[in-house]
């Protein structure tokens, strides 16, 4: 933990931060314009998500007569969540102090914090929407964190650690081993986070045919630079996804140390690589149909099934062997 | 001052935490004559009982020693033994924090009734019982006073579930958990028979010399386990617990919650980590399945319920199921030879029972504040009320993000901590146990998603929204002493998931005592630093993630509302009408209900209980929906222990002619059986 709490090292943290928020309309942005190539529409500027996210910005927010102060506290403290969340997660160089101050299991922790108030204030109105949303999002959440943790805790068993850094640091160091357990957790986390940044089959970020919202319903009372937090905090949750399964499941090319060299290659190697998921994100969406709400619970067993197999198959085959 | 405080002074300071609680009781007996005698005197002795216990508490902690003393009081041949030690003294750090709550809760809450025609008396005197048993089971050193105590806890518990007897509903409450707390009471009683048969006396001390042969061991500890699993009230023993805490006063329901399941958890830790001492890792394999079984049908009934003490009644159901689990990792880790990861565990359950009782307490107090000002418990009646009641709302809040395990609050951390006990697991030989231990963890992280489900329903519906009801409508916030006891729970929830080492440090003198080892590592990288394994395996800075989440919130919210806007061409912030999708203005009868929003969870979870849903078309034509979930353990276990009891009943029933000649035979060949049988 000592080569941790340096003073670049913390430098170097607030900077990655920063790229998180900075990079995360660029990944929605990329992911609409991949999908629209293969819809054969030439679609928005790759750049269209910062606009709208200016754009919300700069309007006046409208605020229900029946919303509660819970309203408008709601997109800071998600925004704030959301965000802790993902500067845990290493995107360009490990050993950062980000990932002592919190692990895998604080990360999760977090994005529960960001999902609640999300759902409260989803409720706070006291419109029919509102609650739908509410209702299905923590459904959703709740089969979805469980695969998640289970998923994150065959990665920190096998690195017998729950820090985020150790995990990436030890599969670099111990060199890649094709683990049965690691296949089946990249399973789980890659349902866990279709389902978790609400796209399709679960959601569609797009719709706003009220009978399938689930993301959309909770926002819906929202306006202005609430609205625009509230966006903002979905993209970074769906760049902290990519990030993740990036980055700890093929984790060549992130930095070990903090010199200009290893931070360019990061970032090169991190942009190639969401650029790839974000790809295959697009062409998922494009073949798939989203589901009724009462399937997504079993896409959801199977990303626990999955995870937990995953775990299973590490204290089984891979511990004792 | 002068010197150092002595444990002497820790036991003392019991005493006369015991000595309080009677005098509140005696206090109460005034209180037929003059009403005010109970708010006045007889709630805030109770608070200061609290204190002295909560002082006593944090001394024996702090100094980890061990005193003790003989009574004046008890049989000629089997004086009362007194003893406090590290994990006595935690227990009654835990009781007196929970009853300094309600001493200054309760003087405002019990006004209520002084207009009421239920007996005053009844309900001071029997606090003051309660709350001296309490002390007395946590403070026993020999299994005579131990169930003296715990008959004297069980009873006055009985009188207050049955305070508002006009209702049938509460005195079958009150009977099913008076049956059931003495079954339990049966048992421990047969535990340490055993565990006596096998030792010189009855005495803590002769206990814990006795030499038990395996199969004797594993008799007493599945006895003590149901016992203290009855009162604890676990799967499958959990059904009084529901029916009984939500119809006592809640002050007195957030002391049964809060603090008296954890006498049972004290009770089940003394009689097996301490007076049995060695233990096969099969029983902690059964403590952790039953664990796990209790906090997942735990949180799931408390999904479904619309009552909201009866919901908070079942999250306690799941709550106890986490601390058992902690205890069976602990028993596990323990039996294996791993001391300090069995520290780790025993250590994280034991949080937990703190942060229960904190935020337990919390939220019925909160649902005590409630019913208070709007008479209401059922969920879909309410709505709005954080607009109403701020300083509840924003407690209960508090209280809400604590349970659901969310950073930078306590429950968090105690979670934490159990996760990182059981990812320890790939250390264990035994595959079974390798496997065994992630599928446990599996069921936990469940749990902790769907409890933030249950208490977002909660939330959500209760304090969010648009009032249900005229009289949630309504709603006056309440007065301030019931306020600055939420309060100050909601404070410790805050300050125990902040700082957890300094809470961790305290606890560690408990497993140095009783387990002979304690956390090698926790604070090795300071105060600001929580290491429970090593500082490579998991750290996390809870100080740390509350500067950065206040930080960057108010930087955040600074940055968008006072930088930002310097020369915007429109107001800033403008109140409107919600959007009603161009068809009627949204009433507050068209809000998802509590009903409604846990439908979802119903269509998914619904096999594991009995629900009964019919949709009927009246006469009017308008439809009728009627929904009822019940428990499908009534029909598994206890229905047909009834009906056995029953039959049994019926065929003795033959005895009974009437005639007291044929009685007198009866008991003269009784006596003749019995006199033989022990010649």
């Amino acid at each position: 933990m000592d080569n941790y709490l340096t003073l670049p090292g913390w430098v170097l943290a607030v900077f990655q931060s920063c790229l998180y928020i900075a990079l995360a309309p660029l990944l929605v942005g990329w992911v609409r314009k991949v999908k629209a190539r293969l819809q054969n529409r030439r679609g928005a500027p790759l750049f269209q998500a910062y606009r709208d996210l200016y754009k919300l910005l700069a309007k006046e927010a409208r605020v229900a007569h029946t919303a509660s102060p819970l309203f408008r506290a709601a997109p800071y403290i998600v925004f704030t969540a959301t965000w802790m969340a993902a500067a845990t997660v290493p995107l360009l160089v490990v050993d950062l102090p980000t990932a002592a101050i919190a692990d895998i299991i604080v990360l999760v922790g977090l994005l529960a914090l960001a999902r609640v108030f999300l759902a409260l204030a989803g409720m706070d109105v006291g419109t029919a929407f509102g609650g739908m949303g509410a209702s299905r999002e923590m459904l959703i959440g709740a089969l979805a964190e469980p695969a998640m943790l289970m998923a994150v805790f065959t990665l920190a068993m096998t690195a017998h650690s729950t820090n985020l850094s150790s995990v990436i640091d030890y599969h670099l160091v111990d060199g890649f081993v094709l683990r049965p357990s690691y296949l089946f957790a990249l399973g789980g986390l890659i349902l866990v986070a279709v389902a978790e940044s609400g796209r399709i089959p679960i959601d569609n970020p797009t719709t706003h045919l009220e009978l399938t919202m689930i993301h959309e319903a909770m926002l819906l009372e929202y306006s202005g630079r609430h609205l625009a937090l509230m966006e903002w905090s979905a993209q970074i949750k769906l760049l902290l996804y990519g990030t993740l399964i990036a980055n700890v499941f093929f984790p060549w090319g992130i930095g070990r140390g903090f010199g200009a060299a290893a931070l360019g290659l990061g970032l090169a190697a991190v942009l190639a690589k969401l650029a790839a998921l974000g790809a295959v994100l697009a062409v998922g969406e494009t073949v798939l149909a989203k589901m009724r709400l009462f399937r997504a619970p079993e896409f959801l067993n199977l990303a626990l099934l999955l995870s937990l197999l995953g775990l299973l198959s590490h204290v089984i085959l891979e511990v004792g062997a | 001052m002068s010197g150092a405080v002595t444990m002497q002074q820790a036991l003392a300071l019991a005493g006369l935490a015991v000595v309080l609680a009677l005098a509140s009781t005696l206090v109460s007996l005034l209180a037929k004559r003059v009403p005010a005698t109970l708010r006045l005197a007889a709630t805030p002795l109770l608070g200061l009982a609290g204190l002295a216990a909560l002082a006593a508490g944090l001394i024996a902690l702090a100094l980890g020693g061990t005193v003790q003393t003989t009574l004046p009081l008890g049989l000629p041949w089997l004086p009362w033994h007194v003893r406090l030690d590290a994990l006595a003294g935690f227990f009654l750090l835990l009781i007196g924090v929970v009853t300094c709550a309600v001493g200054l809760y309760a003087p405002a809450y019990v006004r209520g009734f002084e207009h009421g025609h239920d007996s005053l008396t009844a309900l001071g005197g029997f606090s003051g019982l309660f709350l001296t048993g309490m002390l007395m089971v946590v403070l026993a050193d020999d299994a005579f006073l131990f169930m003296v105590a715990w008959e004297l806890m069980s009873l006055s518990s009985y009188f207050l579930v049955a305070y508002h007897h006009e209702h049938s509903a509460n005195r079958r409450a009150a009977f099913l958990y008076l049956l059931m707390a003495h079954v339990g009471g049966l048992m421990i009683l047969l535990g340490y028979g055993v565990l006596a048969a096998f030792g010189t006396g009855f005495s803590f001390s002769e206990l814990r010399a006795a030499e038990l042969p395996p199969i004797w061991a594993g008799v007493a500890f599945a006895l003590a386990f149901m016992g203290f699993g009855m009162k604890a009230g676990l799967v499958p023993l959990h059904a009084w617990l529901p029916e009984a805490h939500p119809v006592a006063p809640s002050h007195i329901s957030a002391l049964m919650s809060g603090v008296m399941l954890k006498v049972a958890v004290y009770g089940f830790i003394r009689f097996v980590f301490d007076l049995i001492g060695q233990f096969p890792w099969q029983w902690g394999v059964v403590v952790l399945i039953i664990g796990c079984l209790s906090a997942l049908f735990g949180v799931l009934a408390a999904l479904l319920q619309t009552d909201l003490k009866r919901l908070l009644a079942y999250s306690s159901v799941e709550n106890l199921g986490i601390i058992f689990i902690g205890l069976g990792l602990s028993l596990v880790f323990l039996s294996t030879g791993y001391r300090s990861l069995g520290a780790l565990a025993f250590v994280a359950a034991l949080y937990h029972c703190l942060n229960h009782a904190l935020f337990k307490g919390l939220l019925f107090l909160g649902a005590g504040a409630i019913l208070h000002s709007t008479h209401e418990r059922d969920l879909d009646q309410m709505g709005g009320l954080l607009r109403r009641k701020p300083w509840t709302g924003l407690f209960f809040l508090v209280g809400v993000l604590s349970i659901s395990a969310l950073p930078p609050f306590n429950g968090f951390v105690s979670e934490w901590l159990t996760f990182q006990a059981a990812l320890q697991a790939w250390q264990l030989q035994s595959g079974v146990l390798r496997s065994l231990i992630p599928i446990a963890s599996a069921v936990l992280a469940l749990t902790g998603a769907l409890v933030a489900v249950t208490f977002v329903k909660v939330y959500g519906v209760a304090f969010l929204g648009q009032a249900r009801s005229r009289h949630v409508r309504r709603a006056r916030p309440g007065p301030w002493g019931m306020q600055a006891g939420q309060g100050f729970l909601a404070l410790l929830c805050l300050l125990l998931g902040v700082f957890p080492t300094w809470v961790i440090g305290l606890i560690d003198a408990v497993p140095r005592a009783i387990l002979g080892g304690g956390l090698p590592q926790a604070g090795a990288y300071g105060w600001l630093w929580l290491t429970p394994v090593s500082p490579q395996t998991a750290s996390y800075s809870g100080p740390l993630i509350v500067l950065m989440l206040a930080g960057i919130g108010l930087t955040v919210f600074w940055g968008l509302n006072y930088l930002w806007s310097r020369g915007a061409p429109v107001r800033w912030i403008r109140r409107g009408d919600a959007w009603d999708c161009g068809f009627a203005p949204p009433s507050p009868r068209m809000q998802y209900t509590a009903t409604a929003f846990a439908q979802p969870i119903r269509r998914v979870f619904g096999l594991l209980f009995q629900i009964d849903e019919t949709m009927t078309r009246q006469e009017d034509g308008t439809l009728r929906h009627r929904l009822h979930i019940g428990d499908r353990f009534w029909g598994l276990l206890y229905l047909p222990i009834a009906r056995a009891v029953e039959s049994a009943a019926r065929r003795v029933v033959l005895l009974q002619s009437g005639s007291v000649r044929v009685y007198l035979g009866w008991t003269l060949a009784t006596l003749v059986g019995l006199l033989w049988i022990i010649t």
